[in-house]
């Protein structure tokens, strides 16, 4: 189900309105952030200068990205590891399969990986007769249900507990009928059975990396559930795959990062379990992989290091601008047809299938800026997304309609005695057709707007108007 | 050209460079670790803090006077919580001073696990304070699967490596800066049993990893009255 389709958000949207379980599951994700991150972020007095920190640390990092890649890449080979840099989703599916062949694997054990999503790794794996198995418990059951995560950190948060349910009795086939499966503890209880002998067979472990650290050539991985520890040292082979703009310099800014990504992602302190791992199994060691791989990916980092967008590289996939943003909680992540969805994805969409395949994204924010209040790294979401629309608007890739509302409203704004006029004008005639209600129920040209909610009637005079009234004669509205 | 040099190169153009990069000056920032206040304290007051931090996420703690009284304090917390006087331990020698011998019916195996031994017992390199977390490191006499495979992962920490923040506990990893093969394969820092909350973000405890965290912290630190 790993298709695009992006430029159908609004008929995404629509359905997902429709969505009773999905439109519940949200309205507990938005309940929950709520009370959930001011607690959090209210018990660590220094929140907010960590995010500095970590903005600075993340600043530097890029700016001598090619160095600090080049440092963690001799480290981890001092380590025993093997670097694989591939420039695009082909190169990185090819290295791990020819990998997964070298070691004569039969059976690959996953943790959670983004990354891994947006290479659509698990379909070439399964194409070429591996069996995969996705060990988070929300990716099992969306592996199960043949479906992509919704949400960067809560990947099921689109799932009520009884799909959930059905979904282990319809593949679990096993599962004694009688036995309750009504609450997520026997859920997880069924979860965790099943997949511990996939644990212990597979051949060959994947995961993500939250980040590298050039000093010591480590991988960082953040989990709960322990799967992330488990696939990658029960194993044989422990292949990684991570972003080229995942490296941080050294572990005390790995140390910083992971003080505000849990806080973002979960509202926890840290997670439960945060493993640093640098290279395969020692020779005295008496467990952890024989052979240890790092799949060093591009796939569009380099494109936006170059430009306007460089700042959205600092993102540590915490999901905070999902789970504040109105719209993803009113639609969720699947509406937004991609990998990834919200605020950020609106803006990483565009750069890495093509402004004209996702320019629908950008424009599917209110501009509340949420997003911008909660990123952990200060990423400038919503300017990011207008400058996305802006390019769409230049490439003509809008709907006709709204280019030519603009350039109707663009060529009056130009000229001041001309819009003050036509404001006068609609302001009065609006003020005695909302009469004594002071409301419109319905409004020609405005039913999008109308049609959920009443549009106040303006009280008369226009803003230059009040303006000049209030400043005085010598005030000059600029 | 190698995939390495394409992505080197598109760096480098991006950056505006060319040719390799020089090592770029240490950062203002890298001179002061950005340690929060509740990372700091007296050592009585840092042990307070991690055990009140570790309780906060599920996990339980025991405290003893001396490494001897260990063994006797883990049966009695088995028999307590109704699981077997069976443990997989981490084959240390640090450990073995615990008083084994002096606690009868207790099945000790020392070694790795592979996933049939339901309680573990591992030393603790170090306690964080700030978020009352466990510092492991895999190694020869430490296997990494004894801190993830058991159903119930019992911690020995004493009290005298329990540190204010995550840097204190990783300047001891590698007082040297140790980099790449000389730093243990993993450093973990564990924080509570292993949880989920995928479903209906519903927090479920024991999922992968253990269903049970407990930590036996071993003496006392500066300033604290005798357990």
């Amino acid at each position: 189900m790993a298709h695009l389709d992006s430029l159908r958000f609004s008929e995404n949207a629509a359905r997902a309105k429709a969505d009773a379980n999905l439109q519940a599951a949200l309205a507990k994700l938005q309940r929950d952030t709520r009370t959930s991150r001011p607690v959090v972020t209210g018990r660590l007095p220094e929140f907010e200068a960590l995010r500095d920190r970590a903005v600075a640390i993340k600043n530097h990092t890029l700016a001598h990205l090619d160095h600090y890649l080049e440092q963690f890449e001799a480290n981890l080979q001092a380590a025993g590891g093997h670097v694989h840099w591939c420039s695009d989703a082909d190169a990185a599916r090819d290295a791990i399969l020819k990998i997964c062949r070298a070691a004569g694997a039969k059976t690959v054990g996953k943790g959670k990986s983004m990354v891994s999503e947006e290479i659509a790794l698990n379909d070439h794996l399964l194409a070429n007769g591996l069996e995969v198995v996705e060990t988070d418990l929300g990716e099992y059951i969306l592996q199960l249900r043949e479906e992509t995560p919704s949400h960067l950190v809560m990947p099921a948060i689109h799932l009520k507990k009884e799909q959930v349910a059905d979904t282990f009795r319809e593949f679990h086939t096993n599962l004694d009928p009688s036995r309750p499966l009504d609450e997520p503890e026997a859920m997880t209880e069924e979860a965790r059975n099943t997949l511990r002998e996939k644990f212990l067979a597979a051949d060959v472990g994947i995961t993500g990396a939250n980040m590298l650290v050039a000093e010591t050539g480590s991988i960082v991985v953040v989990t709960n559930e322990g799967n992330g520890g488990l696939t990658q040292t029960l194993p044989r082979v422990h292949i990684a795959i991570a972003t080229i703009e995942k490296v941080v310099p050294r572990i005390e800014d790995a140390l910083t990062v992971l003080r505000i990504l849990a806080r973002s992602a979960t509202g926890q302190e840290i997670t439960c379990y945060t493993t640093t791992a640098t290279g395969p199994r020692r020779p005295d060691d008496t467990d952890g992989p024989e052979e240890f791989h790092l799949v060093l990916l591009d796939n569009g980092r380099t494109k936006l290091l170059e430009g306007e967008f460089r700042e959205v590289l600092r993102c540590i996939r915490c999901g905070a601008c999902q789970s504040a943003c109105p719209v993803y909680g009113a639609v969720g992540g699947h509406a937004y047809g991609g990998v990834y969805g919200g605020p950020i994805g609106a803006v990483l969409m565009p750069a890495l299938n093509g402004i004209e395949h996702a320019w629908t994204l950008p424009e599917a924010s209110s501009f509340c800026g949420n997003c911008e209040a909660v990123c952990p790294m200060r990423i400038p979401l919503p300017g990011l997304m207008r400058r996305w629309r802006d390019i769409a608007h230049a490439r003509k890739l809008n709907k006709a309609r709204a280019r030519q509302g603009l350039a109707i409203w663009a060529w009056v704004a130009r000229r001041p005695a001309l819009y003050r006029l036509g404001a006068r004008l609609a302001a009065g005639t609006l003020k005695r057709l909302g009469g004594r209600r002071g409301r419109f129920r319905s409004l020609p040209l405005a039913g999008g707007w109308t049609s959920v909610r009443d549009l106040p009637a303006p009280e008369g005079g226009t803003f230059v108007e009040r303006w000049h009234r209030e400043r005085g004669a010598g005030g000059s509205p600029k | 050209m190698s995939a390495r040099d394409d992505i080197l190169g598109r760096v480098r153009g991006a950056l505006g460079r060319t040719g390799a990069a020089a090592p770029p000056p240490v950062p203002e920032y890298a001179n002061a670790a950005l340690v929060p206040e509740r990372a700091k304290g007296p050592p009585a007051a840092l042990v307070a803090r991690f055990i009140d931090m570790a309780e906060e996420v599920s996990a339980t703690v025991d405290r003893v006077a001396q490494r001897g009284d260990v063994a006797a304090a883990i049966a009695a917390w088995l028999d307590r919580e109704g699981l077997p006087r069976r443990i997989a331990m981490s084959p240390d020698p640090a450990l073995e001073s615990c008083g084994w011998d002096g606690v009868a019916d207790l099945d000790i195996r020392r070694g790795p696990t592979a996933g049939d031994d339901p309680v573990s017992v591992t030393p603790a390199v170090a306690g964080v304070a700030e978020t009352g977390s466990l510092m492991v490191a895999s190694g020869p006499r430490t296997p990494y699967t004894l801190n993830f495979l058991p159903d119930t992962h019992i911690a020995v920490l004493d009290a005298g490596r329990i540190v204010g923040g995550y840097e204190d506990a990783w300047a001891g990893m590698r007082p040297n800066g140790e980099t790449g093969a000389a730093l243990p394969r993993t450093v973990t820092l564990i924080t509570g049993p292993s949880r989920s909350s995928d479903i209906e973000r519903t927090v479920t405890i024991g999922v992968h990893g253990p269903r049970r965290l407990h930590i036996v912290i071993v003496g006392t630190a500066d300033g604290e009255e005798a357990v």
